[in-house]
């Protein structure tokens, strides 16, 4: 299948009082249509730089995106967002909230379908007793389930979800992990989601992108992720490669996402010169990507 | 005997009539020098537990005891770390401990009170920041002060409220891999409160998960047969890890499960629409347009593929 999303040589620059500090740098990865791609990585390593540029809330200093075979040019409803906080609005209903949406996106369709249509995904995410509920009598769990079904509802292009569960405690994650699961194998809309959670990771997606730490971070090694779809938690992991591919992520995390790689084998690399970077003079190649330990995986 | 133990406790909060029961006949028995850890959902009652080990509430029913002695209220011989660090923000990281130091140990010379305090702030690592006050710190190292606090006031059990909760993965790594490294140092009895089944696994020597709430009651007790020290890479390889993840998560799951009622059965309708493009100026396409069906712009697509 063709790529639809494509991210090439996406770099972010911020002016800094010493000097304009690079944030992400040469960052390259193609998303194909109906895939489901987690971006990994430390706080403050640039995931969420990467997915704001993708989203067009954030300026792109250098490279471009393209979606659907057109470059991307400032926000839109053809890209849903889910942030981390669920950012309702809190004088309007969990209903309310999705319909402002809804109304913009399906302007020509009559009240009865958009209604419909709101409800509809509120009802799917688990809120179908809670509709007319303002977001103070909501708790943080349910509040990011409005999120999700605001942004299917709109039935976009593109998913972007920036740490959606990241403010949850680790059980209500599972939750909400089965709710967007669930929501997502409907219609499989191509997404893109930043997280630091390995096991969500593994849990969600199609492929893993692992990214070095900032400033200038890029992709530092990828993962195929092996379990077949519709998944299912208990299942996935008693996978006999879960605790595998689990380890392979953590050890990356811990071990390698400090060093600059050196590029995985795969184009989505960037081959970096060695004259820039010092510091892989003190590194012994542990770290490297060796091929035999990504054939392994993919 | 058991060092701390709670005897069917239940404990219930709001007035007659519209009470709710967080805690029913909750049975623990920790040993000294065991580090035990409890996992549930948030809302569970699980700082409703550790309140009532700390003395910080009362139970309705049944007893907690602290070496045969019931605990009656809060008391420097339980150490309680919170989520939200409690530090006092105009002191600096030496002047915290050092107020728990003296109010303890107040017959200790002042020189063996500095040392005392001094031996605690290297034990977290945090030296270089002795004289900072918690604004000027991060919240890994703000937790780190509360711990030494705690630690400093030498008491029999260490409670840990969800330490670790606030803060990033990475740094909650390095605090657990600390928090590890102190309690083999000092075999302290400890328990925590936690939300995360692989905390709670990688620290503990027993794992306790809460159901959720209300009525909370406490699952299987699952001993951590893992040996230590314990490497969180490693791990994934280790079959009991995996066993004792498994059985933990499904607990948990299924207990939350069990709450859920059937919802009412919905008729739902999803219309089958096109999102409109809202680039193209509304006025430019004239009058009221009809919204465009998926089904009719499927039966293009495919028109399309069969010019290609």
């Amino acid at each position: 299948m063709s790529d639809y999303v494509e991210l090439s040589n996406l770099t972010k620059i911020y002016p800094g009082p010493k000097g304009p500090a690079v944030i992400v740098k040469d960052f390259n990865l193609r998303i194909r249509k109906g895939e489901f791609v987690a971006l990994i990585g430390h706080s403050g390593c640039g995931k969420s730089t990467v997915l704001s540029m993708l989203a067009g809330l954030s300026d792109i200093s250098g490279g471009a995106i393209v979606l659907a075979g057109k470059e991307l040019a400032g926000a839109g409803p053809d890209r849903g967002v889910v942030f981390q906080s669920p950012c309702l609005l809190p004088w309007l209903t969990a209903f309310q909230n999705v319909m402002l949406g809804v109304n913009q996106v399906f302007y020509t369709a009559n009240l009865e379908e958009r209604r419909q249509i709101a409800e509809y995904y509120l009802t799917v995410v688990g809120l179908g007793e809670a509709l007319h509920k303002r977001p103070a009598e909501l708790s943080q769990g349910m509040r990011q389930r409005v999120g999700i079904a605001r942004a299917f509802a709109l039935s976009p292009k593109m998913l972007l979800l920036d740490e959606p569960f990241g403010m949850l405690d680790t059980l209500t994650r599972f939750e909400l992990q089965q709710a967007l699961m669930d929501l997502w194998q409907r219609n499989h809309i191509t997404a893109l989601m930043v997280t630091h959670d390995v096991d969500e990771a593994l849990f969600l997606a199609d492929r893993i992108v692992m990214m070095t730490n900032g400033p200038e971070a890029e992709v530092g090694d990828v993962l195929n992720v092996p379990f077949s779809r519709p998944r299912e938690r208990k299942a996935v992991m008693e996978h006999p490669r879960y605790y595998e591919c689990r380890e392979y992520l953590i050890e990356f995390l811990e071990e390698r996402a400090d060093r600059k790689s050196n590029g995985p084998t795969e184009s989505l690399g960037t081959p970096s010169d060695p004259a820039a970077k010092p510091s892989r003079e003190s590194w012994n190649g542990k770290g490297l990507v060796e091929p035999a330990g990504l054939a392994r995986l993919v | 005997m058991p060092f701390l133990e709670l005897n069917s406790v239940s404990i219930g909060f709001g007035p007659n009539g519209a009470r709710s029961e967080v805690l029913r006949d909750i049975n623990l028995a920790i040993d000294r020098g065991e580090f035990v850890a409890i996992v549930g959902f948030s809302g569970a009652g699980k700082t409703t537990l550790i309140s009532l080990i700390a003395g910080l509430l009362k139970p309705d029913s049944g007893t907690v005891t602290l070496n045969d002695l019931e605990i009656i209220g809060p008391g420097p011989d339980r150490g309680i770390v919170f989520q939200n660090y409690s530090l006092l923000p105009w002191l600096t990281v030496y002047e915290n401990i050092h107020l728990a130091v003296e109010q303890l140990f107040p017959n200790w010379s002042a020189a063996k009170q500095q040392h005392h305090v001094e031996r605690h702030i290297a034990m977290v690592n945090l030296t270089p920041a002795r004289e900072k006050r918690p604004g000027e710190l991060s919240g890994g190292m703000r937790q780190r002060v509360s711990v030494a606090r705690a630690l400093a006031m030498d008491p029999q059990v260490l409670l840990l409220d969800e330490p670790l909760s606030a803060l990033d993965a990475l740094t909650r790594a390095t605090l657990q891999d600390e928090i590890s490294r102190i309690w083999q140092e000092n075999r302290k009895t400890v328990v925590l409160i936690t939300n995360d089944p692989d905390e709670g696994i990688y620290l503990a020597d027993r794992i306790i998960p809460l159901s959720s709430g209300p009525g909370a009651t406490l699952g299987p007790s699952i001993r951590i047969d893992i040996p230590r020290p314990r490497n969180r890479k490693a791990l994934n390889h280790d079959r009991r890890f995996k066993e004792i993840r498994r059985e933990v998560i499904e607990f948990l799951l299924n207990s939350k499960g069990n709450r859920h009622h059937p919802s009412v059965t919905k008729k739902l309708v999803l219309p089958d629409l096109q999102p409109e493009d809202l680039n193209v100026p509304r006025a430019m396409l004239g009058g009221r347009r009809r919204p465009i069906r998926r089904s009719e712009i499927k039966r293009e697509t495919v028109e399309v593929d069969g010019n290609v």
